[in-house]
């Protein structure tokens, strides 16, 4: 590949024994239709790739989000083939078919073409009690946390959620159940409650065991197997309910 | 809060419910060995304040549980409003609770004042 031109691989490494993708993208917004393309498929190609080469070839009226490429904003998660993923990290040659859906995220209005309103996404982590709060000034010294104590263990992984939506789009709970805040949105209360520096712990809590929040869910683990680096806002969840019984017992969180 | 204790209580009771629903399909499996008549069934089961006190805490439990969970799925699956949802599994929690203790009353005739006064 290090010897080879952009302009020769576009030619050259077109794949021969699957010259063409069937790709059927979403139009318009939530009474839209699908539109179907012939994409050539070539060697190395995300779906974020073919995406693009659909709008700058086909139709440059696609819309769609993306900014990095490179797995690191989340902007560019779109469902393809019934699954909710970011395209950018999802190699054609994955999916092992020549044909392929693409639609914006599920469980979000949609706007138009394959970008999806995510405003009531972000409102159900405000409404988690997601808004940090504390009482110190940039003048006090910063806070000293133990990397390796308790609460800052817990929230290890939970903190390098990068608000994607792709759990959010995945959850059956979020579906069937609008008041459900989501893996997300819980996952980062379950972030804030570990926060030492937080000092709103029991609001927070407060709002994640109302009546949207933690104990809607069912443990299926869909968020947990969407998400594209691996979290686990189950677990994050499963800590939530394990922290509201604690509650009740008189144990602060 | 009001949810948080309402998702305890549920667990709660499934943890109460677990080994009653054991010991009850093991007492089918016996019981119906003699043929499954009204006779034999009050002959066996008037008068043993045990069973009086077992099947208050199963209705009790189940009272407690099932509503809970169709309540979940009456918001879930059907869409409805959750305070509809709420007053529907108050209904069917009343409902169990009569329907359960007027049965074990039945069942187990005089002996569940005795069982609930704690004598024989």
């Amino acid at each position: 590949m290090g010897d080879q031109s952009p302009l020769k691989q576009n030619s050259e490494t077109v794949a021969s024994d699957q010259a063409a993708l069937k790709v059927r993208v979403w139009r318009g917004a939530d009474d839209g239709h699908f539109d179907e393309f012939t994409v050539p498929a070539r060697e190395n190609q995300t779906i974020l790739d073919v995406v693009t080469e659909i709008q700058h070839q086909h139709d440059a009226s696609l819309s769609y989000r993306f900014a990095c490429r490179v797995g690191v904003c989340g902007s560019c998660a779109m469902t393809v083939n019934g699954r909710a993923r970011w395209t950018c990290r999802t190699h054609v040659r994955s999916l092992k078919t020549n044909e392929i859906t693409i639609e914006p995220l599920s469980n979000m209005p949609k706007i138009k073409d394959l970008a999806a309103d995510m405003s009531g996404f972000i409102d159900k982590w405000g409404q988690a009690g997601n808004d940090f709060s504390s009482d110190l000034s940039r003048h006090d010294a910063p806070a000293k946390i133990d990397p390796t104590s308790k609460k800052r263990k817990r929230a290890n992984d939970a903190i390098e959620c990068i608000n994607c939506g792709v759990c959010h789009a995945s959850c059956d709970v979020v579906r069937w159940n609008d008041d459900y805040l989501g893996p997300a949105a819980l996952n980062r209360a379950w972030s804030l409650v570990n926060d030492v520096r937080h000092n709103k712990n029991e609001e927070t809590l407060a709002a994640a065991l109302g009546p949207g929040g933690c104990s809607n869910c069912h443990s299926q683990g869909n968020c947990m197997s969407a998400c594209p680096i691996g979290l686990s806002p189950t677990r994050s969840i499963a800590g939530l309910k394990k922290m509201s019984l604690l509650a009740m017992l008189g144990v602060k969180p | 809060m009001m949810e948080a204790r309402l998702y305890a209580l549920q667990r709660l009771s499934a943890v109460v419910m677990a080994p009653l629903v054991v010991v009850h399909l093991i007492t089918i499996m016996i019981a119906v060995r003699n043929g499954l008549t009204a006779e034999e069934i009050l002959s066996r089961t008037q008068g043993l304040s045990i069973w009086a006190v077992f099947y208050v805490v199963f209705v009790l439990a189940v009272a407690i549980h099932a509503p809970l969970g169709l309540r979940k799925i009456m918001v879930e699956w059907f869409s409805l409003p959750r305070r509809g949802a709420d007053w529907i599994a108050l209904v069917v929690c009343v409902l169990f609770l009569g329907l359960g203790l007027r049965s074990v009353m039945a069942v187990t005739g005089a002996s569940i004042g005795a069982a609930i006064g704690g004598g024989a």
